[in-house]
């Protein structure tokens, strides 16, 4: 009805804006975003802001208090206007309409064991230290996965065939940009997820929201006691049954004239659509001041087995938990040298401050794998074990640590990476560079290399005088910072002569020291 | 600061015995010291016989800087930008169709070309700047000469180009001891990894025999004297105000080697020069000399 028309419009075009962005956030292989406004746009984006409430304790990560003052006001609006996935599966819904003019909407069951298993079992993974379900499960991280992950590679594709094209007619506006692969067990996750979201508001609409999305769940908790809800009025509604169909939540039951609000995301196309005002978005009845209307006829479950599925749940959930902490020793590379050398721990990115405090706090949205210039940055498989699945870690065979850089510390949405400053970053100890003589190609094939050493940013990595003349690489990890230009740069195939073993918590490197130079007099003659 | 010796530059060259006062003689090499990057350019090009005589009218130039640290020009990592500028300004003087800047970088290269000021000082001069990152730009040449390296991946625009400017800086290396003009063609290929493993410096005088620099304009205004190539501080740094040019690249580096502040042998330069690639012995040629 045209009393609501304003905010069905109002809902579509928040909602494009927030989509539009984030997707081209997670698109933007070029750094063309300031890192200020990414982080602005994402500010209410609930699980990552809740994560950095307890990160950083600032103002700067109050978006979760917002969507909650939002969903205790009006309902699930964070679904329908800022969750990116949400907004991609109103987008198919809206695609599938155009192609299946016919289909439409209709009331589904509540799936409530499905939808609060795994509510439940996130909310014990958290409660034992392990974030893992919440980063398989929260809707913006999985967005960002399959922007980043998956779209990012193909537009890159693209925008390489067009420079290449470019290139040849002397126009050098674009630039090829070569993308690290992401190992395929990596990328498997999102193009699952890409696949059950699609193919589930294809069929169901906001079916995924409703039963596996364990924010949606929460925020359903939370929308049950909102001051506005949206009701059918029994006395003016006809079950005509229109609003029912364009539901995209399934939760308008027309013959029992029942709204489960907990799974309404707050589209308010119910409103839009009934001819006779009787969808209403009004006064939730808890607050209302007249008398208490009729109890919901809502099922009551059984207290008993509601404390035996508890239980249940958090049996698997202390099983995975304790599976999850299993790390495994990286293997530097593919080896079979003299000397087989492996990385005990793998390498966190600068902010983490510590491996462990890291894996806990990051939900892998992978926009700092994006933001990185060097793509040091790489989705892990299994090297921070599998809680750390999908986590980036420092991958010293894409790229290094670019000295004078600090973007991903400016984006993270989570402060697993926290914000440092440059000159605090220069000197934030990630690993300490070991040397493998018996790989260096000075030692085996007796000629100067020095690439470690050309690269090292703090000169940790010194050529000293050898034997027959030549110089060989001396290490110091008191002034190393860990950032691997050393072992990106190290030439020795397949095997490195040169790496940075992983500090489980980071610390700091002592400044290079630096004597005055001898200053030279101007005024002499030529020296030839 | 720089205003004094910009006032004392005005045409009060010095050029010391041992060579003329005729401008007409052809320098093998001409150094140049004691003014800013841009004008010391511009003298010793005068001395050399001036632009026109490196690049024709319509011709396509490449100018290859050093550009391959993510680092302020102060830090001497990178060629000086007011150099570039100026000698981009001198070809397309002199007619060059077309100028194109790049270079394979060790940091990452957009960083690079941006903080080294240099992708702006040749845009502004009109020059084309071009990407040196990928494979895709390279092409497979051999080097029959090699006694290393037998081929190598080029980048398309050293091949396409006509006229080559090599614009190295002056700077303390780790490993090649000293990075100067041969050691600047390293960016020119794409695999430096070959070079590092099968003897640095061999492999830098092999590539000489493939092409060699039309000219070599050595910058040493800022001289990075420790902890190179990329240098951990400013205090790495002493301004030398120094600048040598020559077309003969083994020559360049052999007078650039004499002018830096250590008695440090540069294996690659003796290598090249016993392969006749060029003259290491400054004796046997004309040299200009000009201080300001």
């Amino acid at each position: 009805m045209k009393k609501y028309k304003a905010l069905k419009k109002i809902r579509v075009i928040i909602s494009l804006i927030f989509l539009l962005l984030l997707f081209l956030f997670f698109l933007d292989f070029a750094g063309i975003f300031p890192s200020d406004f990414i982080r602005g746009v994402i500010y209410l984006q609930f699980v990552p802001a809740l994560l950095k409430f307890f990160n950083v304790f600032s103002w700067i990560a109050t978006g979760f208090i917002v969507v909650l003052i939002l969903t205790l006001l009006f309902g699930r609006v964070y679904c329908s206007t800022i969750c990116p996935l949400g907004i991609l599966q109103d987008v198919v819904t809206f695609l599938r309409r155009k192609i299946h003019k016919k289909k439409k909407h209709r009331y589904l069951k509540a799936m409530r064991w499905l939808r609060y298993g795994i509510l439940a079992v996130t909310v014990a993974f958290l409660a034992g230290g392990s974030i893992l379900i919440l980063s398989l499960f929260d809707p913006y991280s999985i967005f960002g996965r399959i922007v980043s992950d998956l779209f990012r590679p193909a537009l890159t594709e693209g925008n390489n065939l067009l420079a290449g094209v470019l290139n040849k007619m002397d126009i050098y506006a674009l630039y090829p940009v070569d993308l690290q692969p992401i190992h395929i067990g990596v990328i498997a996750i999102p193009i699952a997820f890409l696949i059950l979201v699609v193919w589930m508001s294809f069929t169901r609409g906001r079916i995924y929201c409703n039963t596996v999305c364990p924010v949606g769940t929460f925020l359903g908790l939370v929308s049950k006691i909102s001051l506005y809800q949206i009701r059918l009025n029994p006395t003016s509604c006809t079950k005509c049954g229109i609003c029912e169909r364009k539901c995209k939540g399934g939760c308008i039951e027309t013959q029992a004239q029942r709204v489960d609000f907990s799974r309404c995301v707050g589209c308010f196309n119910c409103l839009d659509a009934c001819p006779f005002d009787s969808a209403e978005y009004a006064l939730n009845p808890l607050y209302a001041s007249r008398h208490k209307t009729e109890p919901r006829p809502e099922k009551v479950a059984s207290h008993k087995t509601d404390v035996n599925k508890r239980k249940f749940l958090a049996g698997i959930a202390v099983a995975f938990f304790s599976a999850t902490r299993m790390g495994k020793a990286q293997e530097l590379v593919s080896y079979s040298a003299t000397t087989p050398v492996k990385r005990e721990n793998p390498v966190s990115p600068p902010g983490a401050q510590a491996t462990n405090r890291f894996n806990n706090s990051c939900t892998a949205c992978h926009l700092c794998v994006n933001v990185c210039p060097t793509q040091v940055l790489q989705p892990a498989l299994l090297e921070y074990g599998l809680r750390g699945l999908m986590q980036p870690r420092m991958d010293y065979h894409s790229g290094f640590c670019n000295f004078d850089c600090v973007e991903c510390s400016k984006v993270c949405p989570t402060g697993a990476i926290l914000p440092v400053m440059l000159e605090e970053k220069k000197r934030i100890q990630l690993g300490k560079v070991q040397f493998v003589k018996e790989n260096c190609i000075v030692e085996t094939e007796g000629t100067d290399c020095g690439s470690c050493s050309e690269h090292c940013p703090t000169k940790a990595v010194d050529m000293v005088d050898y034997k027959n003349g030549l110089r060989i690489p001396e290490v110091n990890t008191d002034i190393c910072i860990g950032c691997g230009a050393c072992e990106y740069a190290c030439p020795t195939h397949p095997y490195k002569a040169i790496y940075v073993e992983g500090n489980p918590v980071h610390l700091q490197a002592q400044k290079p020291k630096q004597e005055k130079l001898k200053e030279l007099d101007e005024e002499e003659d030529f020296p030839f | 600061m720089f205003t004094g010796s910009l006032l004392s530059m005005g045409g009060y060259g010095k050029i010391f015995a041992n060579t003329t006062n005729n401008s007409q003689v052809n320098y093998d090499l001409v150094a140049i010291r004691g003014g800013e990057p841009d004008k010391m350019f511009e003298r010793a090009m005068e001395a050399m016989g001036g632009m026109r005589k490196y690049v024709k009218p319509g011709q396509k130039v490449v100018v290859k800087p050093n550009m391959g640290w993510d680092v302020v020009p102060e830090k001497a990592a990178n060629t000086n930008p007011k150099l570039i500028t100026r000698i981009i300004e001198q070809c397309f003087e002199a007619g060059a169709k077309k100028v194109y800047v790049f270079d394979h970088t060790c940091d990452e290269w957009r960083k690079c070309y941006d903080n080294s000021g240099i992708e702006k000082a040749a845009k502004d001069a009109g020059a084309t700047v071009a990407p040196g990152h990928t494979e895709s730009y390279y092409q497979k040449v051999d080097i029959p000469r090699g006694e290393v390296m037998k081929e190598a991946k080029e980048h398309e625009l050293i091949l396409e180009s006509d006229v080559f400017i090599n614009v190295p800086i002056l700077k303390d290396h780790s490993s090649a001891r000293m990075t100067i003009a041969m050691k600047n063609l390293m960016g020119v290929v794409w695999d430096r990894g070959f070079w590092h493993r099968n003897g640095l410096h061999q492999c830098i005088a092999d590539f000489v025999s493939y092409r060699k620099p039309d000219l070599n304009i050595v910058d040493a205004y800022r001289v990075m004297r420790r902890n190179g190539p990329r240098g951990v501080s400013i205090n790495d740094v002493t301004t030398m105000k120094y600048q040598i040019i020559s077309d003969d690249i083994v020559a360049a580096d052999a007078a650039s080697a004499k002018i830096y502040p250590s008695d440090e042998k540069v294996p690659h330069i003796d290598m090249a020069a016993k392969r006749g690639y060029g003259q290491n012995d400054l004796s046997k040629l004309k040299i200009g000399r000009i201080k300001i």
